[in-house]
């Protein structure tokens, strides 16, 4: 059995040859869009991610929304944060913030013990809040530019900064060291359905307000990425009057 | 004349201080919100079948139409393909990005059924015209989400211009979206594919 990190490493390979396809895609009877310019490629991936999540994804969700109660559905939410609290630790100090890094790590070690293992997330009501942190943002304080908006076969909305962070964070995903593989992909399937499941009601804000799906989910992933990168105080843009 | 400036005088000291102040951005924030709450909490349609309908009527003509300035919000979410408009087109896209705007609000809002809402010191001086208010949503279960608010002073009334959901401007995310449309189909096309949207039915 090929060892989990390598199917991930195949699996990025492959998306990366995705990108450099993209480029030779034509984008319709639209007008080109110079702040899309993988327009075309990316609409067909974000159809084909779509057709999924309606097909597979969504449906899981749902059943698995209504079938698991609510606090068990928290419990493995809290179970999955506890995890990516590390990595989000790793990315604060990366980016030189030692104190929001300290309080990264004690909301691990709170958690995974007063917390019983990460099932009850204790971290929050003692004031360490949670962060938001990964490879994608850190590279950007570095000073990496944002390149293309791109969007990935089941990972959906990147741009290609974001590609290179979802690439160095999967090898800091503990969930990915677990071992039989078979357990490590469950894991993943897990955490997949239940962060979809916590997407369910916030689709309905999309659908209210969304003209054309596609831009509509482009632009707030690129405005939640600015917001993120600079932790909920992007700069102001420039009105225009 | 005495008596009349007596009376005068006394109806003056009557009247309390407060009421002559206008509110804090904060309060007008703390306000709406609050009776958009009220109205979500003593919904039964809401509450007991999860049908958002009469709810969303109620926020729109109590809270909305009253405390938003739609106009600025228009011409902020269009960005430089506003002022490609005539007087007649803006005010048709003032009122059709109104109804978007109004159904994407409070479909934000009616996801909650039991939400806290937090309300952080907002940081300004006195002579600001405009102001950030920044509260956070809160529910048992559910990551709290930040919702901004920009107000911006008008006749002595802080009027919501701008609202924040997690990062993401329900106002602003329509930029690239308007020029694309302009683009393609003028400002004419812009309204035709806002009043097509504002036209289909919501999904339940």
């Amino acid at each position: 059995m090929i060892p989990t990190h390598s199917s991930f490493r195949l699996v990025l390979v492959a998306i990366l040859l995705l990108l450099l396809s993209a480029c030779a895609t034509p984008t319709g009877n639209r007008s080109p869009n110079p702040d899309d310019p993988w327009e075309g490629f990316n609409r067909s991936m974000f159809s084909f991610n779509e057709g999924l999540d309606r097909a597979v994804i969504k449906p899981v969700a749902k059943g698995y929304e209504a079938i698991v109660p609510t606090p068990i559905n928290n419990i493995i939410t809290n179970f999955f944060n506890n995890i990516d609290d590390l990595m989000i630790a790793v990315n604060n100090l990366l980016q030189g913030k030692i104190k929001e890094s300290v309080s990264d790590l004690s909301r691990v070690v709170l958690n995974s013990t007063l917390g019983i293992g990460g099932l009850i997330d204790v971290a929050t009501g003692m004031t360490f809040e949670k962060h938001e942190e990964d490879f994608g943002q850190t590279f950007a304080r570095w000073g990496f530019g944002e390149g293309a908006y791109v969007v990935l076969p089941v990972f959906g909305s990147r741009t290609v900064r974001d590609t290179f962070g979802l690439a160095a964070d999967l090898p800091l995903d503990p969930v990915t060291w677990v071992r039989p593989d078979g357990l490590s992909l469950s894991m993943v399937g897990v955490r997949q359905i239940d962060a979809r499941a916590d997407l369910l009601s916030t689709e309905k804000v999309v659908e209210a307000g969304a003209i054309d799906k596609y831009s509509y989910l482009r632009d707030a992933y690129l405005q939640r990425r600015q917001y993120l990168i600079y932790d909920g105080q992007p700069p102001r843009e420039e009105e225009e009057k | 004349m005495k008596k009349l400036f007596g009376l005068l005088l006394a109806l003056l000291l009557a009247t309390p201080v407060w009421a002559t102040e206008a509110l804090t951005p904060e309060m007008q924030i703390k306000n709406i919100t609050n009776e958009v709450l009220t109205i979500i909490r003593n919904d039964m349609e809401l509450q007991n079948n999860g049908n958002t309908g009469p709810a969303i009527q109620l926020i729109d003509d109590k809270v909305l139409q009253p405390h938003f300035n739609f106009r600025h919000m228009t011409s902020l979410g269009m960005g430089k393909e506003w002022r490609k408009a005539s007087p007649e087109q803006q005010n048709i896209l003032v009122q059709e990005f109104k109804t978007l705007l109004v159904r994407t609000y409070s479909n934000a809002l009616t996801i909650y059924k039991n939400p806290t809402v937090d309300f952080k010191p907002a940081r300004y001086q006195p002579t600001d015209t405009e102001v950030l208010v920044r509260t956070q949503v809160l529910q048992p279960g559910i990551k709290p989400v930040d919702i901004d608010y920009s107000v911006e002073k008008l006749e002595n009334e802080w009027k919501v211009f701008d609202v924040v959901v997690a990062g993401v401007s329900l106002v602003t995310n329509y930029r690239q979206f308007f020029s694309q449309e302009v683009r393609d189909g003028g400002v004419e096309g812009a309204i035709k594919s806002l009043q097509a949207k504002n036209q289909s039915p919501e999904k339940k």
